[in-house]
């Protein structure tokens, strides 16, 4: 009860001073709103082009608008060495390190809310036919982008290069949790049925989160400490 | 009679840089309800040894003991209260935010009263709900100040506490200090400022590129001469 009482009051003041001032959220929106629209010039959205690009463009718009969600995680914590005073305080790394993720992963489904209706609208997508397994989808990709998102902004947090070295080391991370949100979000937004040869997708992404998911919290305490 | 478990042992203490030892088999004892002043030049260790103290850094070798406990036990660190170079307040939120978080973190049972208590007892009620963004840097020293004292803590690490305070703002730190040590709480702080820190100090340790050179009790001789210290281990101010 103890672990999971810090664990969200890590997360709601981020999400408090994040909503503050809606620096991170502002230009996360901006950013996958923007590639959405410039996209949509590019491409004629047929129902057979949709088809093929839904997952693929939804899932780069979200991987890249992430990252700037993601590093301002830790970074939050730099001025006023606001990070040494977490860690020696009576919260644990594991805790530090969940709630930091459930605050990334809060603005990143905001994010993903806000950008599916705009995709819908710009590439004449139905993209509501299977909303509650496309709802799963995002959820469980979302967890995966937060997790690993957190865990590396942890570890380049001190680099003075963190912005470049974040997407570097965590878009090759994520290939297997992407490439799981891609194939699914390109079935149910074809309106098509998850047969279960599909369904290896959502094993594969419900296994990628329990893992590291796991794996961060066992970690944490060394990448916070040494 | 069993002789009174101290609140800080370190034994043997090795920190490396790379190939670059920043402590040097460094052992001392602070027993419970002392004041010990760190005394050193930039660079001697004295910040490197706080950050071992509190938890944020690992020795490569030795053992640090910290009110009976590991540094990394959470019962230990409850009982820790760190100023360190940073003031670790959050910009964006309010002092009351800042201080309620804290409380919270620190477990406190009623967290917004303690939070009140302390922005008055610092003279910062008044403004309670500005952003500590735009606070002066004094003022901001001062809820740094109230933030690592609201849980009373047992054991009070200060890395340069006095450094940016006005003489007000010392006063009321000295004050907080002195309330501190006649509780029983003990405080190790690192300072250049030697006056106000040997007024305050029961012990003394001075470091010298890594190593503890000297520890033993605060003399009348050093109060009357702060420098004494470092001119008789060849660092003349």
């Amino acid at each position: 009860m103890k672990f999971l009482r810090l664990t969200l009051l890590i997360a709601s003041k981020d999400l408090r001073s994040e909503f503050r001032t809606k620096e991170t959220l502002n230009a996360s929106l901006s950013f996958a709103l923007a590639i959405l629209v410039l996209f949509s010039f590019a491409f004629d959205p047929d129902s057979d082009m949709i088809r093929q690009i839904a997952g693929g463009l939804l899932w780069m718009v979200f991987a890249f608008s992430s990252a700037l969600i993601l590093n301002r995680g830790f970074a939050r914590e730099v001025p006023n060495d606001c990070l040494d005073t977490l860690i020696a305080s009576p919260v644990s790394g594991a805790q530090l390190f969940l709630g930091k993720t459930v605050a990334n992963y809060v603005l990143l489904l905001l994010v993903e809310a806000v950008s599916l209706p705009v995709f819908g609208v710009f590439y004449n997508a139905n993209w509501a036919r299977r909303i509650g397994l496309l709802a799963l989808v995002f959820i469980l990709a979302a967890w995966a982008l937060a997790v690993m998102g957190t865990m590396f902004s942890a570890l380049t947090v001190n680099l003075r290069l963190r912005e470049l070295m974040l997407p570097a080391l965590l878009y090759p991370a994520l290939v297997p949790a992407l490439m799981a949100a891609i194939q699914l979000t390109n079935l149910l937004i074809a309106g098509d049925t998850v047969g279960k040869e599909d369904q290896i997708w959502f094993r594969l992404l419900a296994g990628f989160d329990a893992i590291f998911t796991l794996l961060g919290l066992a970690l944490a305490e060394t990448v916070f400490v040494g | 009679m069993a002789a009174e478990s101290p609140a800080v042992l370190l034994e043997g203490l090795w920190k490396y840089f790379g190939s670059f030892p920043a402590l040097r088999d460094v052992s001392f004892a602070v027993r419970p309800g002392a004041a010990l002043a760190l005394l050193g030049r930039n660079g001697a260790g004295k910040t490197t040894l706080l950050r071992i103290l509190a938890g944020l850094s690992r020795p490569d070798r030795g053992k640090v003991t910290i009110l009976g406990g590991a540094t990394r036990s959470a019962q230990v660190r409850a009982r820790i209260g760190l100023l360190g170079h940073g003031i670790g307040i959050y910009d964006e939120l309010s002092a009351l935010e800042n201080l309620t978080f804290h409380a919270r973190l620190q477990g406190l049972a009623e967290p917004a009263r303690a939070a009140h208590a302390w922005l008055e007892r610092t003279g910062l009620h008044a403004v309670r709900d500005g952003l500590a963004r735009e606070f002066s840097r004094g003022m901001r020293q001062r809820l740094a100040v109230a933030r690592a004292f609201l849980h009373e803590p047992s054991l009070l690490l200060l890395d340069e506490p006095f450094t940016a305070l006005d003489d007000r703002a010392i006063a009321v730190l000295q004050g907080l200090l002195r309330e501190a040590l006649d509780r029983g709480a003990t405080v190790v702080m690192s300072t250049h400022q030697l006056r106000e820190a040997l007024e305050l100090a029961t012990d003394v340790a001075m470091v010298q590129k890594g190593r503890v050179v000297h520890c033993g009790p605060r003399t009348e001789a050093m109060l009357a001469d702060p420098a004494l210290l470092y001119r008789t281990y060849g660092e003349p101010l």
